[in-house]
């Protein structure tokens, strides 16, 4: 079992590094939808059965489709790459290994790896979820309605050819 | 009508006089500004004699009256209260000012008549009456020197009255500078004052004072007369500060007989003839005092001789006569200085304001050298100037010669006299009556050498400006009255009335100096000085009267002396080179050029300005546009951020 | 069992990736795609809270965040298009005209 947590989460970081060393955007998105997937693999290791298929299902079954068809309707092609600024080339990587460390630091001294034992995981079904969604969060439930809408709405305007 | 009600009211109708005409004035008439201004001063003089008669019947004697009338300091242990005094010392020179201003401000209606600024001129002379009196009633040190410096600020308005003229206002600022430098002093002297004895009332003072035993902060007490003294030769235009009074005569000749004649110069004799307990116990400082009055005595008379124009070598005059009264007082008898304060005031005035009439018959020339045999035209001012040029000579039975000669006696037999201030004061006596007479015979007597077109102008002038002079040449004559002297079997009752306010000054000083006079009796003394007065009248009129060729043959054989003496001994242009111009350059090249162009406008003000825009032109950098660097700047935020918590929490 | 620190390890890592990504590409697409890394990796970052926590909420806020993802995405895209239509570029450079 935790080996296939290390798996996946290799898979991830490798296909996480493809994501953003791809010139071609579409390539790019394929790795993107690699990741999603593993960490939908992580989230069923976790328990959380009913996240993991939203996972699969919305995100890399709709919102990256939708970016398919955006690359594919822009004809995006290869990145070329142009000047850079000096800045960021002598100054990206130690900052982002930086962070990166700053990051594994906090999380290491907050949360040691020798752990007490968890407590129970919870349940993770639909029927869970469902009964804490309508019950406590309802109302972030019907704001996200609306939400959507608006999206909806403003996507259809941003888009438009001509008014 | 007791005291406390009448003092207010002998200060404030001149400063309501200043106020109204300086406010209204120019809408209103000749007549009635002057009506205003006179009517001042005249209200101020007749409640001078109120108070005089008020305060001599009362019961309580020669004790002084003081009252206060609100407090205007209070800051801690100093205390200074708008408070008013009045003892003999102060009616005497009360009813001087009073009577010698009113008389001149019914002399400027005639004179001012033609010059611009009528009620600019009664406005500032009204009020300089109101800052001379709060000065002489004052009773605590600030307040004196509240009208200390009022009367310096009108007399810096008044000098520089014909502003336009570059030479008339110059003269004024550099009478208002130096007189500074001995404000300085002055107030140096009383801050000693407060923080030795705590206190600047005059009364607690004067009594803390003569409490202490001989001897006591001697040091203190001598640092405070000389810082004082500085003061007052400031104002009285002593050694060496006395170089603005020749220029003061740059405004008009009113002005130069009350301010510079009169009254403001007198302030300092009076300051120090105030504070003569103060100067008992300190004899050191009083005998400094002493030799810088009978120095510039004799200094200023010999520039004196040389002068041509009139009111100049009146000028000269006024210092030399105010040396002789710190001369008074600093060797002890400073009832004489008081009294030679007074009848100078009357002759001294009197000779300004004929000089005066003079220079209006002369259409402004003030040459003596172009003038001569005025007397057929001016036959009153001739009169007047004749009466009092006997007095300041020291002719006896005239004014002058009963002051001057309580002064010499003092200095022969006083308590810090010395034999050769005696014998000095004597010298400049003979001075005095030469070069007075010099000046009669030049501009009254002899032949006529007036040019054509200006004798056409000779004409006396009316009687509102002969008026005061005949009144000012009454008192010049009765003046000295009051007090005949020993020798000639009077009782000197002018010194005894003063008694009371320098009793205590000079009997600490009898006591604490012994002074064995070489054995001259007073007779004698006043022998001499009559003799020196005779010598000096017989010279003058002999050199000067018939004909001019005498002096002037002598001023060719001893040309150097004749230059030196004619440019003032060069000391206005050793103070310039001294001072002036490294003061110039000071300003000019440095704190011009480097402090104020190149610190604070260059470094200061520009360069916060370039500071700002370079600051900015490199921030501006940051909002690129470039959202990637956007990004990246908020990814650097983050790290930092991070980094602090992690590190220093 | 894996400790808890591992998972945030690898949520750690895949955010960092996103945001090292999101400043280095140039086309649009490619940086929503890394808005997009970032934000699965602090999904799983709840997940595995609510996990060794025991309850449900943060599965319900990855719910929440998934949903707002794809408003998200939708409207980016759409935004895009109609930059790619007014100025025919996809390239970050070409959009600076926000400066000073």
């Amino acid at each position: 079992m935790t080996v296939l947590f290390y798996i996946c989460a290799a898979l991830a970081i490798l296909a996480a590094l493809n994501v953003i060393r791809q010139r071609t955007p579409v390539y790019s998105a394929l790795s993107l939808i690699v990741v999603l997937c593993a960490l939908a693999l992580v989230y069923l290791l976790l328990g959380a059965e009913f996240m993991a298929v939203i996972q699969v299902i919305v995100y890399a079954g709709a919102i990256m489709v939708l970016f398919v068809f955006v690359i594919m309707l822009l004809n995006a092609g290869k990145e070329t790459s142009r000047q850079r600024s000096r800045l960021a080339r002598w100054l990206g990587v130690p900052l982002v290994t930086a962070f990166l460390a700053e990051i594994l630091i906090a999380v290491w001294s907050q949360f040691p790896p020798v752990a007490a034992s968890p407590p129970p995981p919870p349940d993770g079904s639909p029927a869970a979820i469902g009964t804490l969604l309508f019950r406590s969060y309802v109302l972030p439930f019907e704001v996200t309605s609306i939400l959507i809408l608006v999206a909806v709405l403003g996507a259809v305007v941003l888009a438009k050819k001509e008014f | 009508m007791n005291l406390e009600v009448l003092l207010p009211l002998l200060l404030l109708p001149p400063l309501v006089g200043a106020a109204v005409n300086g406010i209204y004035g120019r809408r209103f008439s000749q007549g009635m500004v002057s009506l205003i201004a006179c009517a001042s001063a005249g209200l101020s003089m007749l409640v001078a004699i109120l108070v005089a008669w008020t305060y001599s019947t009362t019961s309580t004697g020669p004790a002084p009256f003081s009252h206060s009338y609100f407090t205007w300091i209070q800051a801690g242990d100093l205390r200074a209260d708008v408070a008013l005094y009045y003892d003999r010392l102060t009616l005497v020179m009360t009813l001087t000012v009073t009577v010698v201003a009113f008389l001149i401000h019914l002399y400027s209606r005639g004179y001012m008549e033609h010059e611009g600024g009528y009620y600019r001129f009664f406005s500032y002379l009204n009020l300089f009456l109101f800052m001379m009196l709060t000065l002489i009633t004052a009773a605590n040190y600030p307040l004196m020197f509240v009208g200390w410096e009022g009367v310096g600020l009108c007399s810096y308005l008044l000098i520089g009255f014909y502003f336009r003229k570059q030479s008339a206002s110059d003269a004024g600022k550099k009478a208002f500078i130096v007189t500074r430098i001995g404000d300085a002093g002055f107030t140096v002297g009383v801050a000693l004052l407060f923080w030795t004895f705590k206190t600047l009332d005059f009364q607690t003072v004067f009594a803390r004072i003569g409490e202490l035993p001989p001897g006591q902060y001697a040091g203190t007490l001598t640092a405070i007369g000389l810082a004082i003294f500085l003061g007052a030769a400031g104002k009285s235009a002593q050694l060496p500060l006395y170089v603005w009074l020749p220029d003061a005569m740059e405004g008009p000749t009113p002005v130069s007989a009350l301010i510079h004649a009169a009254t403001m110069v007198t302030a300092g004799v009076y300051l120090v003839a105030r504070s003569s307990i103060l100067y008992a116990h300190a004899p050191k400082a009083l005998a400094v005092v002493g030799v810088v009055g009978g120095l510039t005595a004799l200094f200023a008379s010999t520039i004196a001789l040389a002068q041509n124009d009139l009111k100049r070598m009146l000028a000269y005059s006024t210092i030399s006569q105010l040396g002789y009264m710190f001369l008074g007082c600093g060797v002890g008898v400073f009832a004489a200085g008081i009294f030679h304060l007074m009848t100078h005031a009357f002759f001294k005035s009197l000779l300004f304001l004929a000089a005066g009439s003079v220079m209006h018959a002369m259409n402004g020339e003030l040459d003596m050298r172009k003038m001569g045999g005025l007397r057929h035209k001016l036959r009153i001012t001739h009169a007047t100037f004749f009466i009092a040029t006997l007095a300041i000579s020291g002719v006896p039975m005239f004014a002058g010669f009963f002051s001057k000669d309580e002064i010499l006696a003092g200095a022969y037999e006083g308590p810090l006299g010395q034999t050769w201030l005696y014998w000095l004061g004597t010298l400049t006596a003979g001075l005095t009556a030469f070069y007075m007479f010099r000046a009669l015979c030049l501009t009254f007597w002899g032949k006529s050498r007036v040019e054509p077109e200006t004798a056409h102008h000779l004409h006396e002038s009316g009687f509102k400006m002969t008026g005061p002079l005949l009144a000012l040449a009454f008192l010049s004559i009765v003046g000295g009255y009051v007090s005949w002297p020993r020798a000639l079997g009077g009782g000197e009752a002018f010194d005894r009335y003063l008694e009371p306010v320098f009793g205590p000054a000079e009997e600490a000083l009898r006591n604490a100096h012994v002074h064995n006079p070489e054995g001259l009796s007073g007779g004698a003394l006043m022998t001499f000085s009559v003799l020196a007065a005779c010598i000096g009248i017989g010279l003058g009129i002999w050199w000067y009267w018939k004909s001019i060729d005498t002096p002037r043959k002598l001023a060719q054989r001893f040309a150097g002396l004749h230059e030196v003496l004619i440019h003032k001994y060069y000391i206005d242009e050793f103070y310039n080179w001294l001072i002036v111009h490294p003061i110039h350059i000071l300003s000019e090249k440095f704190l011009w050029r480097v402090v104020d162009q190149g610190a604070i406008d260059g470094v200061l003000v520009n360069g916060a300005g370039e500071v700002s825009t370079e600051v900015g032109g490199v921030l501006r950098r940051i909002q690129s546009g470039n959202i990637r660097s956007y990004a990246a700047w908020v990814l650097l935020g983050a790290v930092l951020w991070l980094l602090y918590v992690l590190v220093i929490h | 069992m894996v400790p808890l620190s591992h998972y945030l390890a690898l949520s750690a890592i895949l955010f960092v990736l996103g945001g090292a990504g999101f400043i280095i590409r140039r086309n649009m697409i490619s940086v929503v795609m890394c808005i997009e890394l970032m934000l699965n990796g602090v999904n799983l970052a709840f997940i595995a809270f609510s996990r060794f926590r025991g309850n449900l909420d943060g599965q319900l806020f990855v719910f929440f965040v998934i949903v707002v993802a794809a408003a998200e995405a939708a409207v980016g895209l759409a935004i895009i298009i109609a930059v790619q239509r007014n100025r025919d570029t996809l390239d970050l450079e070409d959009v600076d005209s926000m400066k000073l």
